[in-house]
């Protein structure tokens, strides 16, 4: 027989377990149903995402690629790590730094023509730092920040 | 030459905190006196040796000294004086400067006001902070140091500050939230001194007190100047991004919170000791962690500064030994922390724990949140990041629950209370807030809006509450005037924070729900509607500042028909960067914003912008400065003065004849 109150903290002790238990569930299942996943444009170009879900995409946009509508707020341009491209189409403003031959992020998700429909672009706002995402994606292509005259030195 | 002694004044600081971090923690072991009596001239010395270095790094600064390699990539002739000197904290060398030299004035301030604690508490405190000031100043040399020239051939002109950088905000932002992150390694030095000395009581508890409210009513202050001005400077139109750089602070902040509740029980009860030991350490760690993930690069975010692995493996180093030493120490001395007391089921001790349990368990799932992204892609090799949904997800519900019991908490009893007594005292104030949180919304909206009436009924539950409180307790009192004079000013420091908490609610949800925003390109002559605003697009000319150029336009807002105001928002290029930047237009008001950005100008002459109402948004900061008023006032109570004073007698006749007994050694 368990004294009484030995079976109070035990009580106690099984309470908080459970509760962490029901905490941490919930958390991981929020994250499970939040991850961005990213990749690089050659993982695109090789079909390893599905028309339709929200991803993001990480490389340098194509230098002369941007095209920009006169009357509408329409801008479509090339990301690129200078082995494939994916072409993006963006309605909206774009951020201060972005610009061509820079690092660029963009969110949003495939359309069946195989244009990306971005909902997000983002560019850093630190001119010497690149974001690991384009940094990993020129890596994977073989594009070195050394051999690149076009990419910002880090 | 004069850099040279900036970096010698770094080397002595080092050899005296190096010291200052042994003889006084050897001191107090032994009882040696004269090894203790040490601690506070060495605390002085370091900190004048580390002002030494910040003062010359300042003045490399104003005279342009672009042979030292940290000038010479942050600033330029053409930047404006105030600029130059704000620049020191503008990278990640200067900044950390200032960091170390913030927390040599925390020690030095602890040193001058601790005239009442033990000699030997103040010397293991004093030498705790040495050990981490040593530990800082030997990073800054070995991978980090701000003086480093540019050998052979300095550049003839700078490459300028981040234009992002160069703003009011950013002037107060950094070195508001160092202050605080500092602050909490005071605390966590009073953790450790007691764990060290083996005397965790009250009176441990109540000297760490003000001292905790002060470093939290800072870094509330840090984080919000730091969200105002991401808020007017970086024109995503948001006032939180739950960026990785952001969380950290906000992670150290909830620990804060927490520790300061379980201060107060540690001290008027004697019980939670091992865990506000726990939290005082954790508290001190989401520092730590913080300039981590800033100053390691490791993490995507807008604001990290440029990346450098030795760095992040450096601080992970101080991180590894700090938090794993105190760790253990906490471990060896866990048995010291058993406390008798009980309390019962409803009590508000109880209501404190849940309190606690709340802001932990938010603090790990913003945590996890932001570290997930690092260690999925260590196992999968896999990127990913996760978004705003899941912190919103997680934290919202957490907060709300948290409000619901911050109502109850000031009105429960220690030891005890019924339920019956909460239901009696709180049931008519709970179907108030209901009431009102439905019918404002509907009055002021003419619909009903979930996200507007959880977000009142809320915020007027808390006001309520509190309202009750303080009728209670001044029942007694002749008038209510007289009982209002009566409540110390800890009391009044609580109900502030408390109020700026339903401010800073009613800030956040209702921006959060009803902002609206449009992006348009318009011509000349333009116009547009938001709401009940119209916005025409009158002129846009070249404008040139010091050091950049660029066009700024003029927007006519007319509301419900009538001239209201104009706008000026600019878009400028930065000469010496070619860093383009945008500065919004702003039209602030207790009530509502109006901000506008400006996109680029088309060949037409047309003009690309984004434009932003955001009703309530002031009250976020405001509720953050009610937050910071309430800690600083809570912190000035006599009764930390006055315990001090009758202390610092007994004391000193108990240390003359400690001093008498002890022989000469």
């Amino acid at each position: 027989m368990m004294k009484p109150h030995r079976r109070k903290r035990l009580g106690i002790i099984l309470f908080i377990a459970a509760g962490l238990s029901v905490a941490i569930g919930l958390t991981l299942f929020a994250l499970s149903q939040n991850i961005d996943l990213f990749f690089t444009p050659t993982q695109v170009a090789q079909g390893e995402v599905n028309p339709g879900d929200r991803v993001r995409i990480g490389g340098m946009v194509r230098e002369g690629s941007v095209e920009s509508a006169q009357d509408s707020l329409q801008v479509r341009f090339a990301t690129t790590d200078y082995v494939h491209d994916v072409d993006v189409y963006y309605e909206g403003i774009l951020p201060d730094l972005f610009r061509e031959g820079q690092g660029v992020v963009v969110e949003g998700s495939i359309d069946p023509n195989g244009v990306f429909q971005a909902s997000r672009v983002l560019a850093k706002h630190d001119e010497n730092y690149m974001s690991p995402e384009v940094k990993a994606a020129l890596d994977a292509a073989g594009a070195s920040a050394d051999n690149h005259p076009m990419q910002p030195e880090s | 030459m004069i850099p040279e002694l900036g970096s010698f004044s770094l080397i002595l600081a080092l050899c005296l905190s190096v010291i200052l971090g042994t003889l006084p923690i050897i001191g107090a072991h032994r009882h040696n006196v004269l090894w203790m009596s040490l601690a506070r001239p060495l605390a002085a010395g370091v900190f004048v040796f580390t002002a030494i270095a910040l003062l010359i790094l300042a003045y490399a600064f104003i005279t342009d000294d672009f042979s030292v390699s940290f000038v010479a990539n942050h600033s330029n002739t053409l930047l404006p004086t105030r600029y130059k000197l704000t620049a020191v904290w503008g990278g990640h060398e200067g900044s950390f400067l200032v960091w170390t030299w913030m927390l040599t004035a925390w020690t030095l301030t602890v040193g001058v006001f601790s005239k009442s604690m033990p000699l030997d508490f103040v010397s293991r405190v004093l030498g705790v902070l040495g050990l981490l000031i040593a530990a800082y100043i030997l990073f800054m040399l070995g991978t980090s140091n701000p003086f480093d020239r540019i050998v052979p051939l300095p550049p003839a002109d700078g490459a300028d500050l981040n234009s992002a950088l160069q703003d009011i905000g950013f002037i107060v932002h950094p070195p508001t939230l160092y202050m605080g992150y500092v602050g909490l390694s005071v605390v966590f030095a009073f953790a450790i001194a007691a764990l060290l000395s083996g005397r965790l009581d009250a009176a441990w508890a109540r000297w760490s007190r003000p001292w905790a409210n002060v470093a939290w009513a800072i870094l509330t202050i840090g984080i919000a100047l730091g969200s105002w001005w991401a808020y007017y400077e970086l024109g995503w139109g948001g006032w939180w991004a739950w960026d990785p750089v952001e969380n950290p602070p906000l992670i150290t902040w909830l620990f804060a919170t927490a520790l300061i509740h379980s201060l107060a029980v540690t001290e008027k009860r004697g019980v939670f000791k091992s865990w506000t030991v726990l939290l005082a350490i954790l508290a001190f760690g989401g520092s730590l962690l913080g300039t981590f993930i800033t100053r390691s690069g490791l993490l995507t975010s807008v604001h990290a500064f440029a990346s450098d692995p030795t760095r992040g493996v450096f601080i992970l180093g101080i991180l590894g030994i700090f938090l794993g030493g105190s760790l253990l120490l906490y471990a060896l001395r866990a048995p010291l922390m058993k406390s008798d007391v009980g309390f019962g089921l409803f009590s508000r001790e109880l209501f404190l724990l849940a309190n606690n349990v709340i802001l932990v368990v938010a603090a790990a799932s913003v945590f996890l949140g932001t570290l997930f992204p690092m260690v999925y892609q260590a196992i999968t090799d896999d990127l990913i990041s996760i978004g705003p949904p899941y912190f919103n997800a997680i934290f919202s519900p957490l907060m709300m629950l948290l409000v619901v019991l911050l109502g109850i908490g000031p009105l429960s009893r220690w030891k005890r209370t019924s339920g019956s007594y909460l239901l009696q005292q709180l049931g008519k104030v709970a179907i108030a807030s209901v009431a009102l949180g439905i019918v404002i919304p509907l009055l002021v909206l003419m619909e009903i809006s979930i996200a507007a009436t959880v977000t009142l009924i809320l915020a007027v539950w808390i006001v309520l509450s509190m309202g009750k409180d303080m009728l209670n307790r001044s029942s007694n009192k002749a008038s209510l005037i007289q009982g209002l004079r009566s409540f110390s000013l800890s009391y009044w420091g609580m109900q502030l924070a408390h109020f700026g908490i339903a401010v800073m609610l009613v800030g956040a949800g209702l921006t959060s729900y009803f902002a609206s925003e449009k992006s348009v390109l318009l011509e000349q002559g333009q116009s547009t509607e938001l709401g009940r605003y119209t916005f025409t697009l009158q002129d846009s000319y070249p404008i040139e500042g010091p050091n950049y150029v660029g066009s700024r336009t003029d927007l006519l807002v007319q509301r419900n028909g009538e001239e209201y105001t104009i706008l000026h928002p600019e878009r400028r290029v930065y000469v010496a960067s070619g860093t383009p930047s945008t500065e919004m237009a702003i039209d602030s008001g207790f009530l509502r914003d109006l901000f506008i950005t400006l996109g680029e100008q088309k060949e037409s002459g047309a003009w690309s912008m984004t434009l932003y109402i955001k009703p309530f948004v002031r009250w976020i900061w405001l509720g953050a400065i009610f937050m910071a008023l309430g800690g600083s006032i809570a912190a000035a109570d006599k009764r930390y003065r006055r315990l001090r004073q009758r202390k610092s007698a007994e004391q000193q006749a108990a240390s003359k004849g400690a001093a008498e007994l002890q022989p000469a050694s």
